[in-house]
């Protein structure tokens, strides 16, 4: 919303300055977006005029003007084509910055011919973009040759925009915000200059509403005013000069005076209305709802389609334009228009919104009318529009014409002025509350603290006791809001994190302690590359993604991952330790929805650190690197990975030998690892060796609440003894087995079995493979003689034998 | 004449400086072996003299042998000191030639080279804050229902903040009913208020979406939401709990800030908070100056809100607030660019991302 300063003190009579006002404006929820004074960079320009102007004798559409200025005669090339004797304008002279071009203005010689100075367009002072010729002033401002254009056109007037939320319509107009600030004691409210037109006949055009019961409220009401007799072409008189003045300020294209008008009021009181020339009405006119196919042609110059849930007004002819949304070019008012019809009507916010979404049109009609005007201005409206085209064009008014009734004001709120205290925590008095809320146009009935108050139509924001409430202390500035510390709650400090937060954190944490760089990638991936990695369904599908390339939602972290180590690759970084932790989405259901941790490692970033080092270069990542950050994570969880199952059937984005998956039974799955399916990589168009990890935070068994003393700590007397064996096997016997197996074969004494060798040669013929395990045994009582030693030493053999079919080595 | 020819008799204190100085002349152990035997061994010259006592008169025996030994002690003394010193410098000789190249570099191990993205560590700046002041961490689903996500915060279907959020949808469901990305994190306030029971003091942090793209705008982003509720919470502790909030985020002990009135369907009164910055060289000093940024919006929350979770609202009451996490991030780190946020770029997450071990806490300091 824009307006100048002016403007707002036609209706605020206030002595403080600009900057107070602005302050206000922004404290009081009117925020202040830009102020700007056009007379600020137009202090050098001056009128001129030109007295002659021959034709260039080098160049077919330059003139050589001698100009009038206030320095003396000055030649002036001009290659505009209204360029003329007599033309007043606005003159720059060498040395002059002009702000619409970025340049100041040298002495120049222009094919030959010299010049000193310009005339100067619109746009080049940054007035519009108008640059179709120069700027032509009205003939009498040719008596003011040699003073400061802004000073002539009394262009000294700052222009103020400020952001309205959408609950204020009523500041989509100069006196809502006028009235904002004087109940906020800025000022007072000036009387209303708008009179009731002296209408001298009948309204000679019939005004109807043609709705079915249900379809009533689209427009309930619609009052109409025929002005008879009317000059349309006044363009010179002092009124319409402040309002072309004003519009142009805030940026609008004055047309013609009655059509500018209607724009003025629009932004004088949040009121919009519209103009028809009524001499090209045929028959009656009427809102009612469009019949599908029915066209007509705006005045924005395009053709629209209405359909059957649009408002439409029309005429025996057919519909002219949607209701509260644009005009028609058919009916509109021309230079031409001797009587003219003014519309102000109501029509329903919502259907408004509706109707001006499908259409595609942002109008100035329709911002205020979906917000919802003040179904009480009908009237005051077409008095206004009468009053001000009677002064300027001349012509008689009519009586009003309503058809219909504009819905009634029932918003009244029962309220306690002590509300504000138990809101807000600050006491006013009573009497200030209600002095402050009439001055918005609150009605108070009733004496004391427990009123009655009534909500001017203006208003449809306030409904109940908390929106006064706001009133009162936005008016009276929330600085006024003294801080008050909360007091804790007694009892022990708990965790505030829940336990799926406390995951996400851990996973993050230790992550990061292996080397990995937390990254945050987009939740949305390609389609193409979502079905890739199990998703892509439908229910997935964003309706309105911002691209293609972000249309659905991740089934996995890690195609994300992927395409972000691809990226820094391309960049030069070829090993990319990335991880994320993150929602990830099997459905669009909430238990569907689910928190994962992943990671990605290419090229030769491993744990020790990538790529070649003196002490030894790092090998290409392989399952075991990422193996051992998925159990980390599980570790990090409380999870006891010497618990989880290895299996072999990961899902078929990893390499089919090359990945496993980890569970808990045969419900549970952790999450999965390996390294990245050839035919995966190549569809991301990703180079060189990739593994990854994904686990699912939310699988995770949550520990049972465990003592927080530990068991009592065991530390044997006894030194343990160990013993080594190699078993010659099939390749294809997983190393687990032969682990279990050990240490199955005396529980009592194998403290632990881990794996010290693995040798695959051809000396031990095709297929096979030799594995060598250390057995620790724990003796308790006594120390182990060599008899039991061996003892041992036989049931671990014949228990590896037997599980596994190998044989131990010789 | 060399100290190893035996010469028994002849002048003790001439032997002894003879044998000192061979002593000390013994450049090698081998050498000082050498003297030793010359002086101590079976044919050594203080060995024969001492069987030279055997010889001697009881009386004179007693004299000659107490000069004798004290002889003795001083030179095994003297071979004793010698080899220690000998055994040193051989020591020495041998680690000398075991000098490595200490210049060399090390690798920089996991713990230096890993990070925690900003967004993740401010998060836990926030959620450390506000565990301090007695809120817990909620949360909700990134897809939510149309209904949490708009008509439950009192934005009914035609309201025109539903088109201001820009929001994502996903296709209608066979009863009619809409999927959206949650354009804020209000849902999780709407899903909490509805499982628990007031008191409530709560903080959901998370990821929101927006179809908004520029510097300052990626159509996903990060935001925190605190909710009270209860029955005598005011505009008075939602200023002093922002605050606190604020000074503790930015670490300074005063921060200027500009409560402004306006705004949010789901709060009322409703207000936009600024705070005080200056510029002084390209560093924002946040908290004092004449300039203001927008940081966050708040208020007390709407009755029709809480009628919607079936709380009367003439019984309890609270407030609201959301910050942009990222926001906090940028201005708090000094990062231009809210795209350069989630784009992955190694570099990037390398410069403004935290080591694994710098986690904020209220003890140690939210930031290093």
């Amino acid at each position: 919303m824009k307006f100048t300063l002016s403007w707002l003190r036609d209706h605020l009579a206030t002595e403080v300055s600009l900057d107070e006002i602005l302050d206000k404006l922004t404290v009081i929820g009117l925020e202040v977006e830009e102020v700007v004074n056009p007379a600020a960079r137009l202090q050098d320009f001056t009128i001129a005029k030109v007295i002659s102007a021959k034709q260039h004798p080098d160049a077919d559409k330059l003139r050589v003007c001698e100009v009038e200025t206030g320095s003396g005669v000055k030649q002036v090339v001009c290659g505009a084509p209204n360029a003329r004797v007599g033309l007043v304008g606005v003159f720059a002279a060498e040395g002059t910055y002009i702000p619409g071009t970025d340049f100041t203005l040298g002495k120049a010689k222009i094919r030959g011919v010299e010049s000193h100075g310009m005339l100067c367009s619109e746009r080049e002072l940054e007035l519009s973009d108008e640059h179709e010729g120069i700027i032509d002033l009205p003939e009498e401002a040719g008596e003011r040759i040699g003073e400061r254009y802004v000073d002539v056109m009394e262009f000294d007037d700052p222009v103020i925009e400020i952001a309205i939320t959408p609950n204020r319509p009523d500041c989509l107009g100069v006196r809502g915000i006028a009235r904002d600030l004087a109940a906020a004691g800025l000022g007072k409210l000036t009387a209303d200059p708008v009179k009731p037109a002296k209408g001298k006949f009948d309204c000679p055009i019939p005004i109807a509403l043609k709705f079915t019961k249900e379809t009533t409220d689209a427009c309930p009401a619609f009052g109409g005013l025929y002005v008879r007799g009317v000059d349309n072409t006044r363009v010179n008189g002092e009124d319409y000069r402040l309002i072309t003045r004003r519009l142009r300020a805030i940026g609008l294209r004055p047309i013609n005076p009655l059509v500018d008008v209607t724009n003025y009021i629009s932004y004088d009181r949040g009121r919009p209305l519209h103009v028809y020339d009524a001499d090209k009405l045929k028959g009656a006119i009427h809102a009612r709802l469009g019949k599908k196919g029915e066209k007509f042609l705006a005045l924005d110059g395009d053709a629209y389609e209405v359909d059957g849930e649009m408002c439409v007004i029309a005429d025996d002819r057919g519909t002219l334009g949607l209701g509260g949304v644009i005009g028609g070019e058919s009916t509109g008012c021309t230079a031409d228009t001797r009587n003219v019809l003014i519309e102000s009507a109501y029509f329903d916010p919502i259907r408004i919104a509706m109707t001006g979404r499908r259409i595609g049109i942002q109008s100035d009609a329709r911002y205020r009318f979906e917000r919802g005007i003040d179904p009480q201005s009908i009237e005051l409206g077409l008095n206004f529009a009468a009053q001000l085209i009677l002064r300027m064009c001349g012509g008689t008014a009519s009586k009003i014409e309503m058809a219909g009734a504009p819905p009634e004001l029932k918003t009244v709120i029962k309220f306690d002025t002590d509300e504000v205290k138990r809101l807000t925590g600050v006491k006013f008095k009573s009497s200030e509350i209600k002095g402050t809320l009439k001055k918005l146009g609150f009605g108070i009935d009733g004496k004391g603290e427990k009123v009655k108050v009534k909500v001017p139509g203006w208003r449809p924001d306030v409904s109940q006791p908390a929106d006064l409430v706001e009133e009162v202390i936005r008016l009276a500035g929330v600085d006024k809001v003294p801080a008050v510390p909360m007091t804790r709650d007694s009892g022990v400090a708990r965790a505030v994190l829940t336990e799926g937060q406390k995951r996400v954190r851990r996973s993050r944490r230790i992550l990061a302690s292996r080397g990995f760089v937390e990254a945050i990638t987009w939740s949305f991936v390609p389609r193409a590359i979502a079905t890739r990695f199990g998703g892509g369904q439908d229910a997935l599908e964003l309706t309105n993604p911002m691209s293609t390339e972000m249309s659905s939602m991740r089934p996995s972290l890690l195609a994300g991952l992927l395409m972000a180590a691809q990226r820094n690759h391309d960049r030069g970084f070829a090993d990319c330790a990335l991880f994320e932790v993150g929602q990830a989405y099997r459905g669009a259901e909430p238990d569907e929805q689910f928190i994962a941790a992943a990671g990605v490692r290419t090229g030769s970033a491993r744990l020790e650190g990538p790529g070649r080092h003196w002490s030894g270069t790092t090998d290409d990542v392989d399952l075991f690197a990422v193996k051992a950050d998925a159990l980390a994570v599980l570790a990090a969880l409380g999870q006891d990975p010497a618990k989880v199952q290895v299996t072999r059937d990961a899902p078929d984005w990893f390499h089919p030998g090359q990945s496993a998956t980890l569970r808990l039974g045969p419900k549970i799955v952790l999450g999965h690892f390996g390294v990245f399916h050839p035919q995966i990589l190549k569809a991301l168009d990703i180079s060189g060796p990739a593994a990854g990890f994904e686990m699912d935070l939310d699988a995770v068994p949550r520990p049972r609440r465990k003592a927080r003393a530990r068991p009592a700590l065991d530390i044997p007397d006894l030194q343990p003894v160990r013993r080594d064996f190699a078993f010659i096997l099939e390749q294809a016997v997983p190393a687990i087995d032969v682990v279990r197996a050990a240490q199955g074969a005396d529980k009592a004494l194998i403290a632990d079995v881990t794996i010290f060798d693995l040798f695959e040669g051809e000396s031990l013929g095709p297929g096979k493979k030799s594995l060598a395990i250390e057995v620790t045994l724990q003796p308790r009582d006594h120390t182990l003689t060599d008899e039991q030693i061996d003892r041992v030493a036989t049931a671990v053999i014949a228990a590896v034998t037997k599980a596994t079919g190998g044989e131990i080595r010789g | 004449m060399s100290v190893l020819d035996a010469t028994p008799g002849g002048d003790l204190q001439a032997l002894e400086n003879e044998l000192l100085e061979a002593i000390g002349a013994a450049g090698d152990l081998n050498a000082l072996e050498k003297v030793r035997i010359a002086a101590l061994g079976k044919k050594g010259r203080i060995s024969l003299l001492m069987k030279s006592l055997g010889t001697m008169a009881p009386e004179e025996r007693k004299a000659f042998g107490q000069t004798v030994n004290g002889l003795k002690q001083r030179v095994s003394d003297a071979l004793s000191a010698r080899k220690d010193h000998l055994d040193a410098a051989e020591l020495a000789g041998r680690l000398a030639t075991e000098q490595v190249d200490i210049s060399l570099a090390v690798r920089p191990g996991p713990l230096r080279e890993g990070r925690i993205h900003p967004v993740s560590q401010v998060m836990d700046e926030i959620n450390e804050i506000f565990a301090d002041l007695g809120f817990s961490v909620a949360e909700g689903p990134d897809i939510e229902s149309d209904y949490n996500n708009f008509t439950a915060l009192n934005i009914p279907l035609e309201h025109p903040a539903r088109q201001e959020h820009d929001t994502f949808y996903f296709n209608e469901k066979a009863d009619g009913s809409r999927r959206v990305l949650r354009t804020h994190m209000s849902p999780v306030q709407i899903r909490t208020m509805l499982q628990e029971k007031p008191p409530l003091r709560i903080i959901a942090p998370g990821r929101v979406y927006r179809g908004d793209s520029d510097q300052t705008h990626t159509p996903m982003f990060h935001q925190v939401e605190g909710l009270v509720i209860d029955t005598e919470t005011h505009m008075g502790h939602l200023k002093w709990v922002l605050e606190e909030f604020c000074k503790a985020i930015f670490e300074v002990d005063i921060v200027k800030m500009r409560f402004r009135a306006s705004h949010f369907p789901f709060t009322e009164p409703s207000m936009e908070v600024d705070i005080g910055y200056t510029m002084v060289g390209n560093e924002m000093r946040i908290g004092e100056g004449d300039d203001w940024l927008e940081i966050l919006g708040c208020g007390m929350v709407h009755p029709n809100v809480l009628r919607n979770v079936n709380l009367d609202p003439e019984i309890y009451q609270g407030f609201a607030f959301g910050v942009g996490i990222d926001r906090i991030a940028m201005l708090k780190y000094g990062m231009p660019d809210l795209r350069a946020f989630f784009a992955a770029d190694l570099r990037w997450l390398k410069h403004y991302g935290f080591l694994p071990l710098d986690v904020p806490t209220l003890a140690g300091g939210l930031s290093r």
